[in-house]
């Protein structure tokens, strides 16, 4: 017979204010099994959890039921109480009376007592029918995959390689440094961007743990938390980037000039390029798309200049093969295309309406325009500059519902630098709020508007043009009129929407996405840099919009979490897993399609059926993947598969016990 | 309303002039509203004084003029007082009074009497040193065409021997003639309007 303690928790008046307690636990002292029902403070205290321990001791308590708040807060807490007093941990059952009891229902206390007595009443129900789990272990390959070269994955990378790990760091572009390497000026300090970024840049090539891998992407990962397989593709460069030396001869002969995706189309580049001068590797690689030899078999200038013989036609993708125990996926953002949705603004038809990063490269000094503030139409200087804020941001008919976090800052210090580099040049700023929630934010903000930058609080409605001016109307809502302003220049504070490509690697990855395709943390406040799926963790922008000085903290909070995983030769398992009977189990594989952790796979089985040997296909759960959701519990036809402390006898017995 | 242009010529010099008058920093206004929240006369403003600052930001000098509002304002200083930026609101308003007068910009609406008695008062004192309330107030009620216009306090301050029916003389009426005359050697000839 098993002996059953109850513990209830009054948490101070959180609980006890509605419901009243020592009626609870006095009900609660009828329910079959239950030796013990007491009530106590704070449960949670050194006190309350010693009167468990002392408790289990006394009358020789076999199940413990803690009846206080949601056990997401504090099962761990009590799950260790009863490891203290000798009890395997897994036979612990909360009942939640304060976030689905007291808090509910402040307003009926009689009836939410009621209520509570019934929810520990199902607690107790499946108490006795709990069982000990034990946590198994599973080996750490300590190495992590990087995935992305940008501000977030490059401090990662350094983090975790600084720490005495081994890095793989992959990145899609030629180049690493990522969306700031473009950028101009960072606020609020108004710090160089290049001077902080390539150097770092220039750490990670030099770092002897960090291996490279440029122009390159992640095809496949397998495995689980500490054993992931991972296959890179590295596109082909169609130069040997051992032979090259970056000496630049190639693509100052290259006779094919393209749009430059680095200098987002104000500039071009060759058809053999380097995406700009401090790119790392410093080595070119040649865009096929564009290449007359690809495109058309004659050309090869570029073979024919090359001192080293470094051109490589023939080059193809490799398929690299890595074992690692943890991923970072620090793969960045990109611009809402605004183009396609904002007819007002004019679709992207005028040339003096630009992005703001297309801004960033006017205004740098490695720019196309060498730092001069230069209308794309004529290459005049502007006289009268308007900014338009939350371009796609907070505007969910059009673009996105949320905000992007970073406009509000770039766009006072964009309009900081006009009026810095263009004396006597009028500046508006059309905004809905300014938010500038940041150390030393509101300052930076407040010194724009004292520079002369004119802020007007309404959107815009129209942007058309008038000669070779634009007119853009809107409204301002503080002195409540209809508004219109001529601009040389109008620049668009775009939303950040997640890096092309970021939803298909989540799915290859096997984490989750929210609605606008930003990656998922596993808990918003207490778990922000860890995916729902253990091993992968998040950095940057990938997760949600977020400024240079948030991504690096992320990424070192991320790099953190990595060499806590590394740090010892074997992890502890969680227990509470999926596993199936394989005699019940007749092969559908249901569950093999509805798991979100791609956690099971078909596996043979050979048996003696009416004296024949015969070969069947059963599921099978890889307890390193498995997250313990319990999806495949309930499609399983012929209820073969139970949850490992949720299994199908505990949760009827709570449903009886709630129901009958 | 129409649409308000934005462009307009030197948008700075309005800004310029007006901190420079006021010696109040009217850049920093953030457009908080906090001086509108507590203006104690803001049921009779066309303009709130947060749209003054921000159109003074803007260099609106024509809307701005054309505002009863700097009229009404009594100079209570509530905006001032809790301004979060420290601008002395009202002598901005102050300011934009005496500009209003240079630029012989018209007050309209509810702000004819006020700059009406204004004018009356400043008369008053500069022809006999000190106010001569009979006839300020009768010469206000003949002009403004209200001619009963607080007739009852009138006559209760002359049945108290408040009201006197010869204007007094202090001494230093040749200095007062004096700032008078400097003032006007240095704003011009008064508007008479």
């Amino acid at each position: 017979m098993k002996r059953i303690g109850v513990f209830v928790c009054w948490c101070g008046t959180n609980i006890g204010g509605v419901v009243d307690v020592p009626q609870v636990a006095k009900a609660a002292s009828s329910f079959p099994g239950v030796v013990l029902a007491t009530d106590y403070k704070y449960m949670c205290s050194e006190p309350g959890q010693e009167l468990i321990v002392q408790a289990i001791r006394e009358h020789r308590l076999t199940r413990v039921v803690v009846a206080a708040c949601t056990p997401r807060l504090h099962e761990n807490t009590f799950r260790k109480t009863l490891e203290r007093a000798g009890l395997n941990p897994y036979l612990l059952e909360i009942a939640n009376i304060r976030e689905q009891c007291a808090w509910a229902h402040q307003k009926q206390p009689g009836r939410a007592t009621e209520k509570a007595i019934s929810l520990v009443r199902r607690a107790v129900a499946k108490a006795s029918r709990l069982e000990p789990l034990f946590a198994s272990t599973i080996p750490v390959t300590r190495k992590a995959l990087v995935i992305g070269g940008g501000i977030a994955g490059m401090q990662a990378a350094l983090d975790i390689a600084d720490a005495g790990h081994q890095v793989i760091l992959v990145e899609r572009e030629p180049t690493i440094g990522g969306k700031m390497a473009m950028l101009d000026k960072t606020f609020p300090t108004l710090d160089c961007s290049a001077c902080i970024c390539t150097p770092k840049m220039v750490a990670v090539a030099q770092h002897p743990s960090i291996t490279l891998y440029t122009y390159a992407e992640v095809e496949k990962v397998e495995g689980y938390v500490g054993n992931f397989e991972v296959t890179i593709r590295q596109k082909a460069r169609s130069v040997d980037h051992t032979k090259c030396t970056g000496c630049g001869t190639c693509w100052e002969k290259c006779p094919t000039r393209v749009p430059s995706e680095f200098e987002q189309g104000l500039g071009t580049r060759k058809a053999i390029y380097v995406s700009f001068p401090q790119a790392v590797p410093n080595k070119p690689v040649i865009d096929r798309r564009h290449c007359r030899y690809f495109a058309a078999g004659k050309c090869r200038v570029c073979e024919k200049v090359c001192p080293t013989g470094a051109i490589d036609y023939q080059q193809g993708d490799q398929l690299i093969k890595e074992k690692v125990g943890a991923i970072v996926m620090a793969t960045g953002y990109d611009l809402f295309e605004w183009e396609k949705v904002y007819g007002e603004y004019g679709y992207g038809r005028y040339p003096n309406v630009i992005t703001s990063l297309q801004f960033e490269r006017l205004i740098n000094a490695s720019g196309p325009t060498g730092g001069k503030i230069l209308r794309p139409s004529d290459g005049k200087e502007p006289q009268s500059v308007v900014f338009v804020k939350c371009v796609g941001s907070r505007d969910p008919a059009k673009g996105k519902e949320y905000c992007s976090r970073i406009c509000c800052m770039y766009t006072a210090k964009h309009a900081h630098q006009v009026l810095e580099k263009l004396p006597g040049a009028r500046v508006y700023v059309f905004y809905m709020d300014v938010r500038t929630a940041g150390k030393a934010y509101e300052e930076f903000y407040l010194r724009t508007l004292q520079d002369g930058a004119h802020y007007i609080r309404g959107r815009v409605s129209k942007i058309y043009p008038e000669g070779d001016r634009l007119i853009v109307r809107g409204v301002d809502t503080l002195l409540g009129r209809q508004v219109e302003v001529g601009a040389d220049l109008v620049v668009l504070a775009t939303a950040v929407v997640p890096s092309r490509g970021a939803a298909e690697l989540a799915r290859l990855v096997g984490i989750s996405c929210d609605q606008n395709d930003f990656y998922t943390e596993a808990h918003p406040k207490l778990r922000p840099v860890e995916a729902n799926t253990a091993g992968i963790f998040l950095a940057g922008a990938c997760q949600g919009p977020k400024d240079i000085p948030d991504t690096v903290a992320q990424a070192s909070a991320a790099a953190a979490k990595v060499c806590a995983l590394f740090s010892r030769e074997e992890m502890a398992a969680e227990p509470t897993v999926a596993q199936v009977n394989q005699f019940l189990c007749y092969g559908c594989l249901e569950c093999q399609k509805v798991c979100p952790y791609r956690a099971i796979e078909p596996v043979t089985v050979s048996e003696n059926a009416a004296g024949k040997k015969i070969e069947r296909t059963v599921a099978s759960v890889n307890s390193g993947l498995c997250q313990g959701c319990g999806a495949c519990t309930v499609a399983c036809k012929p209820g073969a598969i139970n949850l490992k402390g949720f299994s199908n006898e505990q949760v009827l017995a709570e449903v009886d016990a709630l129901c009958l | 309303m129409a649409t308000l242009k934005l462009d307009v010529e030197n948008p700075r010099e309005l800004l310029e002039y007006v901190q420079r008058e006021s010696g109040q920093p009217v850049e920093k206004c953030y457009q908080c509203g906090k001086c509108t929240a507590g203006c104690t006369v803001a049921f009779a403003f066309d303009l709130m004084p947060h749209q003054i600052m921000h159109m003074i930001r803007l260099g609106l000098r024509e809307e701005i003029l054309r505002a009863q509002s700097i009229w009404l304002c009594t100079t209570c200083v509530i905006c001032t007082a809790r301004c979060p930026q420290n601008i002395d609101v009202a002598a901005v308003m102050e300011t934009l009074r005496i500009l209003a007068r240079r630029q012989k910009a018209l007050p309209t609406g509810k702000a004819r009497p006020v700059a009406l008695f204004n004018r009356l008062f400043l008369d008053s004192i500069r022809k006999h040193g000190r106010l001569f309330e009979l006839a300020t107030m009768v010469l206000f009620n003949l002009k403004s065409g209200h001619l009963f216009r607080e007739a009852e306090t009138g006559w209760f301050m002359w049945r108290k021997g408040k009201l006197k029916l010869t204007p007094t003389r202090p001494r230093g009426t040749e200095e007062i003639e004096r700032i008078f005359a400097r003032l006007q050697e240095v704003e011009g000839e008064e508007d008479r309007r």
